[in-house]
Order: structure tokens, then C-alpha cells, then sequence
């Protein structure tokens, strides 16, 4: 029992610290302990990545096989932590000034942060389940978090009725895995998964499939995302952008290796076109947008089927080159956003990317980060972005899935045009109103930290992929 | 006799009911979130049905999971709609629609 608990002190310790922090929010200062609140658990999630980070090597398991701590669930952990301390630090200014800074939004975050932690390491489907609930449950609530703006509770109202939706699905794939297989233990619906699989099972997985894939905004799951984002307030669309998108992908590796390692060829197809579909849905819907957070939505898309490509490959390779890739695409997206939550004009926040005119001459520097991050997210060679997703072509090249390599450089040309429009608009565009971003220091450091790394992380992408290597080697037998 | 068979068509009936609740309702998102709970609870069924067929206990234990977070998560959904309501006025489902999409 006590080495069960052990395995998971770190999510003990996190949501023993959430609920500690709700009381105490309560009864003292409310609102005006958020600020101090935030650093505190930013600092809190920082700490226990560290901690994780430095921890073990080798496999544990806890409650019979339900939570699984191996190298895989601790690279997902510690990407899942950083990029959400980073977010509540980034957003924090913005919140501050609007007056949307509420001591409930980090203690929400901690607690999605603890469902996101059991999910990348769940060993059953309840576990599976309960992660899964956890996070989406304070994520419904954080996207609605302005609950006097209109846009911010439509948009948590169409994320909660979909992600309910998808729950469904996944409850009932999970159902009939469990009937078929009979058992809720990833360990044993390998065993029954094997070789002579039974329908029912190959149905389960598909339904399994498709609840995953809302979460993570794979096409045809999408049609959540662009509204979410642009309707919740922009440090959470820049949190949704990040950690669950790590901890779904997480969820996905797990579900098709652990529970259906056995029987690669029949999610292999079913991954494969999730993937082609967001590539190119995301690439071409992004051209017609004005909104910088419909257009991220779009890119995220579009880096989630890059993303499954690498999982499609269905090796050991194709996870690695998964977790490259998403953990390069967080950098990013925290780097993008904290240019995003710049952006304003006479303390208003502006989105219109159209607002970028001429930015370059009143902001050489930034400019010069931003166009370096939004190169990145294309995918231009020297920059890292182009890494990630040479990374993950050569994993579906290796998998014997050319056609989506091809499909894959296909879309990502495609895709270069819309990031390629602000960078026009940035230096060649009309002359306008200016725009004013030079406010807060956090933001600027996240901004040209996250563009340096896009830099000088090609040298040799700061170790992560001997750690991913190693993290896919627990996972993939 | 009433075997496994017969308790699975009625979970997947009920579930694909609610799933045709979600997409075809054009008129009150109260609808939307009982359909939510009619797919969730026949996902119960399925459970414990496969429970006493496979003989096994884990089945009905995922079922009390399931019924408390379906619990929930029907809180959460109508603290969202009543914050929507305030600023919308209305909760009819064509009126969700302030963002395209």
C-alpha cells in the first residue's frame, strides 16, 4: 500500500495542494490572493516536474497495474507540468489587468494538470476514465471562466456538450473492451487482443479511438476547436493549446500500444487517415481567417495530424518522434502565445491579425522573434519546427506509410502560406494604427526564449531525443 | 430468457438514441444534457450487463464511477448554461451561435 501511494505522491501532492488552496482561498483573501496563487502553483508544478524529471528511471506500477509510472509517463508528466506553470505565468498580467483573475482559474489548472497526470499514465480503463474526466471536467469550467461574456460561456457551453459527447464514446468503447476482453487491465486486453481479436473488441477500439481524437481536435473531430479558442479568454486558449493536447496525445500512445500493441494493422489505417484529414483540413481552413486564435486553432490542428502521423507508424520510432514533435510544438505554441496576449490596443486586446501592419519598424525585436516562431511552426528549415516534422515523416517512412509522408509535405507547404501572411503583414503591410505589445516582461522573455530555443535548439534539441527514445522504448515492446 | 444479447441491443438503442438526440435537437440545450446522461447511463447498462455475464466485479465498480461522474458532470453542464443564459437570454439551440462555426 505505502509503495502504491509512493508511486503517485506527485499527483497526491498536487491535488492535496489544490484543495488546500480552494479552502484557504475561500475563507481569507478570495480574489486578491489569485495573483500570489498563481506564482505559488506555477512554482508548486515546476517543482514537482523537476522532481519527476530527476527521479527513478525504470518501471513501477501501483494499484494492481491501474497507474503505471515508466519512462514514457514521465516525459509526458514533465512536458504536461512545465508547459502549464509557463501558461499561468504568461497569463497571468493579462488576467490581472481585465479583471478576469479569479483565485479559482490556478487552482482549476492544478486540478486538470492532476487528471492529465493520471492519463498519461493510466494502466486501466478506469483510470483511463477518471484522468480523462478530471481534466475535461475544470476544463469545461476554465473555458467559461468570463462568465459574463457571451462568447466566453458559448464557447464553454459548445466545448462541454461536445467533449460529453466524446466521453460517451469513449465510455462505450471502453464498455464493450471490457465485456469482450473482460477485463479493464491494459495488460490483459493485450493478452485477449491478440492475434484472433474479436469484433466486438476492433468496435470498442474504434469508438476508444474516436472519443480520444475530440480531445485531441483531430479531423473529423474538430469542429469544437476554432470556437473554443477564439471564445475563452486568450491565456486559456493558450493552456488548452498546450498540456491537454500533450496529455491526450499521451492517452492515444498509451491506449493503441499498451492495451492494442498486438494488433497494430487494424489502428494503423484508422490513425493514418485522422491524421492525412487534419493536415490538410487544418492547412487549408487556416488561409481564410482574420482571427489569430481561429488560426491557431487551425495550426493546432494541423500539428495534431503530424503529431498522429508519427503514432501511425506504430513503432517504437513513431512514438519518439511523437514525443519530439509535441514536445517542439509546446515550446512554440507558448512562445506564439505569449506574442498573442501582447497584443493590444488602448488596453484593449486585439486579435485581427490584420492589426500586425508595418509591426516590424515599431518592434524590430519581437517582430524578428515572432517571425523566427511562425517560421518555426511552418516548418522552414534551419528551424526546429522543421525537425519535428522531418522527425516524424521519416517514422511514417520507416512504418511503411509513404503516401502520408508525402500527403504530409504536401499539407505542410500548403500550411506555410497562412503563417507566411503575418509574416507579410508584419513587414510589408499597409500602414496602420499602431499596435502596442511592450508591457509585460513576462510575456517578453517567454517570447524570445521560446524563439531562441527554435535556434539554437537544432544543435542538438537540448537532449530530448534520447530521453523520448528512451521513454518510447517503456512503452512499445 | 433474457440473455447478454438482449441487454446490449437495449444499451446500444438508447445509446445511439442519445447520440441522434444531440445532433438532431433543434430546440432546448435541457435536451441536449439528457441526452448526454441517456448515452452515459447506457454505457451502465453494457457494464454491469458484461459484469454478470463475465462473473465479474469490475464491471459493476466501473459502473459506480461512471454514475458519479455523470453526476458531475450534469452539475457542471447546467452551471454553464445558467452562466449562458444571463447573457444570452435565450437557451434555444440555434441561439448558440454568436461564433461561426
Amino acid at each position: 500500500m505505502q509503495a502504491d501511494l509512493n508511486v503517485i505522491l506527485p499527483e497526491i501532492l498536487l491535488s492535496v495542494y489544490a484543495m488546500a488552496a480552494l479552502l484557504g482561498a475561500v475563507y481569507t483573501g478570495k480574489d486578491r490572493l489569485a495573483p500570489m496563487l498563481v506564482w505559488v502553483t506555477a512554482a508548486l508544478m515546476a517543482f514537482l516536474a523537476i522532481w519527476i524529471g530527476m527521479g527513478g528511471s525504470g518501471t513501477r506500477t501501483a494499484f494492481g497495474g491501474m497507474i503505471n509510472d515508466d519512462g514514457f509517463a514521465r516525459f509526458a508528466k514533465v512536458t504536461i507540468l512545465l508547459s502549464a506553470a509557463a501558461v499561468l505565468v504568461l497569463g497571468q498580467d493579462y488576467m490581472e489587468r481585465r479583471g478576469i483573475l479569479r483565485f479559482e482559474y490556478p487552482i482549476l489548472v492544478a486540478l486538470s494538470v492532476v487528471g492529465m497526470m493520471v492519463m498519461v499514465s493510466a494502466g486501466d480503463l478506469m483510470a483511463l476514465y477518471m484522468g480523462l474526466e478530471l481534466q475535461s471536467l475544470a476544463l469545461y469550467v476554465i473555458a467559461s471562466l468570463r462568465r459574463d461574456n457571451l462568447k466566453s460561456t458559448e464557447a464553454g457551453l459548445k466545448y462541454f456538450v461536445l467533449g460529453a459527447l466524446s466521453s460517451g464514446l469513449l465510455l462505450f468503447g471502453a464498455s464493450l473492451v471490457y465485456g469482450f476482453a473482460g477485463t479493464t487491465l491494459f495488460s490483459g486486453i493485450i493478452a485477449a487482443a491478440d492475434g484472433q481479436t474479436p469484433l466486438g473488441l476492433l468496435i470498442g477500439l474504434v469508438l476508444v479511438i474516436s472519443g480520444l481524437a475530440f480531445k485531441i481536435s483531430a479531423v473529423p473531430f474538430h469542429m469544437w476547436t476554432p470556437d473554443v479558442y477564439e471564445g475563452a479568454p486568450t491565456p486559456i486558449t493558450a493552456f488548452f493549446a498546450t498540456a491537454p493536447k500533450v496529455a491526450a496525445l499521451g492517452l492515444f500512445a498509451r491506449v493503441v500500444h499498451d492495451a492494442f500493441g498486438g494488433v497494430v494493422a487494424d489502428w494503423q489505417q484508422v490513425l493514418a487517415a485522422l491524421s492525412l484529414l487534419s493536415m490538410f483540413l487544418g492547412a487549408i481552413a487556416a488561409i481564410g481567417q482574420t482571427d489569430i486564435k481561429r488560426l491557431m486553432a487551425y495550426s493546432s490542428i494541423a500539428h495534431m495530424g503530424y503529431a498522429l502521423m508519427g503514432l501511425a507508424a506504430g513503432t517504437a520510432f513513431g512514438v519518439q518522434a511523437m514525443l519530439v514533435y509535441v514536445a517542439i510544438y509546446v515550446t512554440m505554441n507558448v512562445g506564439t502565445f505569449a506574442f498573442i496576449l501582447s497584443m493590444e490596443r488602448d488596453g484593449q486586446p486585439v486579435t485581427d491579425i490584420r492589426s500586425l501592419n508595418l509591426y516590424s519598424k515599431a518592434e524590430p525585436g519581437r517582430a524578428l522573434a515572432m517571425l523566427i516562431l511562425l517560421f518555426s511552426l511552418a516548418g522552414v528549415p534551419p528551424l526546429l519546427g522543421f525537425f519535428g516534422k522531418l522527425y516524424v515523416l521519416r517514422a511514417a517512412y520507416e512504418g511503411g506509410l509513404v503516401w502520408l509522408a508525402v500527403a504530409g509535405v504536401v499539407a505542410s507547404v500548403i500550411g506555410a502560406f497562412y503563417y507566411l501572411r503575418i509574416v507579410y503583414y508584419m513587414y510589408f503591410g499597409d500602414e496602420g494604427s499602431t499596435l502596442e505589445t511592450g508591457r509585460s516582461l513576462v510575456q517578453w522573455a517567454f517570447l524570445m526564449g521560446s524563439a531562441a530555443v527554435m535556434v539554437f535548439g537544432i544543435i542538438n534539441m537540448f537532449g530530448i531525443e534520447t530521453m523520448a527514445q528512451a521513454a518510447a522504448a517503456t512503452l512499445v515492446r | 430468457m433474457i440473455g447478454l444479447e438482449h441487454y446490449l441491443t437495449v444499451a446500444a438503442a438508447l445509446f445511439v438514441i442519445g447520440i441522434f438526440g444531440l445532433f438532431l435537437n433543434r430546440k432546448n440545450v435541457i435536451v441536449l444534457l439528457m441526452s448526454i446522461e441517456l448515452m452515459l447511463l447506457s454505457v451502465n447498462i453494457n457494464l454491469v450487463a458484461f459484469s454478470a455475464h463475465l462473473n465479474d466485479l469490475v464491471g459493476q465498480v466501473f459502473t459506480l464511477f461512471v454514475l458519479t461522474v455523470a453526476a458531475a458532470e450534469a452539475a457542471i453542464g447546467l452551471a454553464i448554461l445558467v452562466c449562458f443564459f444571463r447573457n444570452r437570454g435565450t437557451i434555444a439551440v440555434e441561439d448558440v451561435n454568436v461564433m461561426k462555426g
